[in-house]
């Protein structure tokens, strides 16, 4: 469904959002780019009548009065060296708990219950299992159609996926929506307000799945005893 | 564009805003990894070493570079003599993640470089200019860096390159169409790549730093001139303290724009490498005019 219609459907008037994306290392910049192709824009520059805005997340006081938060691809080891000072990795665990979140690749990763091959620290929310490299090297890497699990999108056209190094999830719990998959694999997940994807829809033309994310944040936004921390 | 060449770009893209770190074993491997480096290159002797012994320097040891890959979880990549697609080969069918074709290692091919289109596992090449680095990418390169001068220590020649490459591309997008003909002309390289450069006002693949990065001031130099993420060589593990100096220069790179934080990474560092005046090298003992 298309924004403005999701809007008018749950009846709230179309505030503007403010979206972080994690921006320690990675491709935040490709995800930036994502939100600006569906309108949003830097914050410091996006005027009251634009869809919303996103800004870069360095510091843990960066996610004050962030909407939800996008974690990018990119190495998840080098973004815990950032995460494990300062209590950064507690603040983010708050946040994930209390805001939407959407996690691709390195980002899947930091959300996961539990990490293997090897094992590291994460923020526990996702309630998954996700193995590093699961699929190989670089030269193992690829790209292909998908398809989605989901019946509402059944007839759409099936998501391009960009698998870089990628990850697998394993021994997902009953809390966990698939919303795509990969030869049988899922490789987009839905918790609640999560929203995982071991794949980078980030790198293609494809705005679906951040559309999908950004309908996640008006909804949260739309519950009773869920207003924004901004108004 | 076409697939493959995605995927190449597409890890390029991953290692964004992160530091590539030299390493010759897997404890230098693993050092590096704990300060989170977003990948490590692995080679027999790091610049500053190749540049003091002399003899020719090769593809590292496949050993050494198997342990490296055990050691660590992030990409490693290794480098391969421009020209030498024969050693580009092996380290393809090794499965490194990365190929760096290095003006570091002596040269096999004083005219090719490696068709890199035809190879499954991305490249990344040095360049002194734009119409060097455009030539690398009609080549196959996936990913650019600044030569600089390796093993020196001295920022001086990779700020010289980042600041040509990026003053070369904006000079191109306020051109007019029949002068990016003469000037592809001029920078002997493909007019196509050159329109989509005036176009864009970037290289169609990431451009990175590299070449005589040695603290963290000269991280966040590099990236605010432009560099989208840093290779660092002999920097450091030829310093005092190659742990705390690597987390450093992380960091720095990380909030490059903030002095706050940068002034906290220069705390405590230990003594940097002492390195090597680059203006008092003799143009032979130059690495960075090595490729063509």
């Amino acid at each position: 469904m298309p924004l403005a219609d999701q809007a008018e459907a749950s009846n709230q008037p179309q505030s503007a959002i403010l979206l972080g994306i994690l921006a320690l290392q990675g491709d935040y910049e490709a995800h930036a780019r994502t939100l600006e192709r569906l309108g949003l824009r830097p914050e410091s520059a996006a005027p009251a009548a634009a869809p919303g805005g996103w800004r870069f997340v360095r510091h843990a006081e960066d996610l004050d009065g962030l909407d939800g938060l996008i974690l990018p691809g990119g190495e998840s080891t080098t973004m815990l060296k950032f995460l494990e000072q300062a209590g950064f990795l507690e603040r983010l665990r708050q946040f994930a708990a209390a805001r939407p979140c959407f996690g691709t690749c390195a980002g899947a990763i930091l959300m996961a219950r539990q990490v293997s091959h090897p094992q590291q620290p994460s923020l526990g929310v996702l309630e998954l299992t996700v193995e590093r490299n699961a699929y190989g090297r670089q030269i193992d890497s690829f790209i292909d159609r998908g398809e989605w699990a989901g019946a509402q999108e059944k007839d759409a056209p099936p998501p391009e996926m960009v698998f870089i190094r990628a990850p697998r999830f394993r021994d997902a719990g009953p809390t966990v929506e698939v919303l795509a998959r990969w030869h049988g694999e899922p490789v987009l997940v839905r918790q609640g307000k999560l929203l995982a994807a071991t794949f980078h829809p980030e790198l293609t033309e494809d705005t679906r799945v951040h559309e999908m994310f950004l309908r996640m944040i008006r909804s949260a936004r739309a519950q009773p005893g869920e207003s924004s921390p901004r108004a | 564009m076409e697939n493959e060449f995605r995927l190449k770009t597409g890890l390029a893209e991953m290692l964004k805003g992160g530091v590539i770190m030299d390493v010759t074993d897997a404890d230098q491997a693993r050092i590096a990894e704990e300060a989170g480096a977003a990948a490590v290159m692995a080679l027999e002797r790091v610049p500053a070493d190749i540049r003091r012994e002399g003899g020719v320097a090769r593809m590292a040891s496949i050993r050494k570079i198997r342990q490296i890959m055990e050691a660590v979880s992030i990409p490693v990549m290794a480098k391969c003599r421009i020209g030498h697609f024969a050693e580009a080969r092996i380290l393809e069918a090794l499965g490194v993640d990365y190929i760096d074709e290095s003006e570091v290692l002596t040269p096999a091919d004083e005219v090719h470089h490696v068709d890199k289109h035809d190879f499954k596992v991305p490249f990344v090449c040095g360049a002194r200019n734009l119409g060097e680095a455009l030539r690398r990418i009609t080549e196959g390169a996936a990913m650019i860096r600044t030569k600089g001068e390796a093993g020196t220590g001295d920022i001086v020649h990779a700020v010289r390159h980042m600041r040509a490459i990026v003053s070369e591309m904006k000079q191109l997008t306020v051109m007019a169409p029949e002068e990016l003909f003469a000037r592809a002309k001029e920078l002997q390289a493909p007019y196509e790549l050159v329109r989509m450069v005036a176009r864009e006002g970037k290289l169609p693949v990431p451009n990175f730093s590299a070449g005589g990065i040695a603290t963290p001031a000269d991280a966040a130099l590099v990236m605010q001139l432009g560099a989208e993420a840093v290779f660092v060589g002999s920097g450091i593990f030829k310093s005092e303290d190659p742990g705390v100096r690597a987390r450093a220069i992380v960091r720095a790179t990380t909030h490059f724009r903030d002095a706050q934080v940068l002034l906290e990474c220069c705390e405590d560092l230990g003594e940097p490498m002492r390195g090597i005046d680059a203006a008092g090298l003799k143009p032979e003992e130059q690495l960075q005019t090595r490729g063509w």
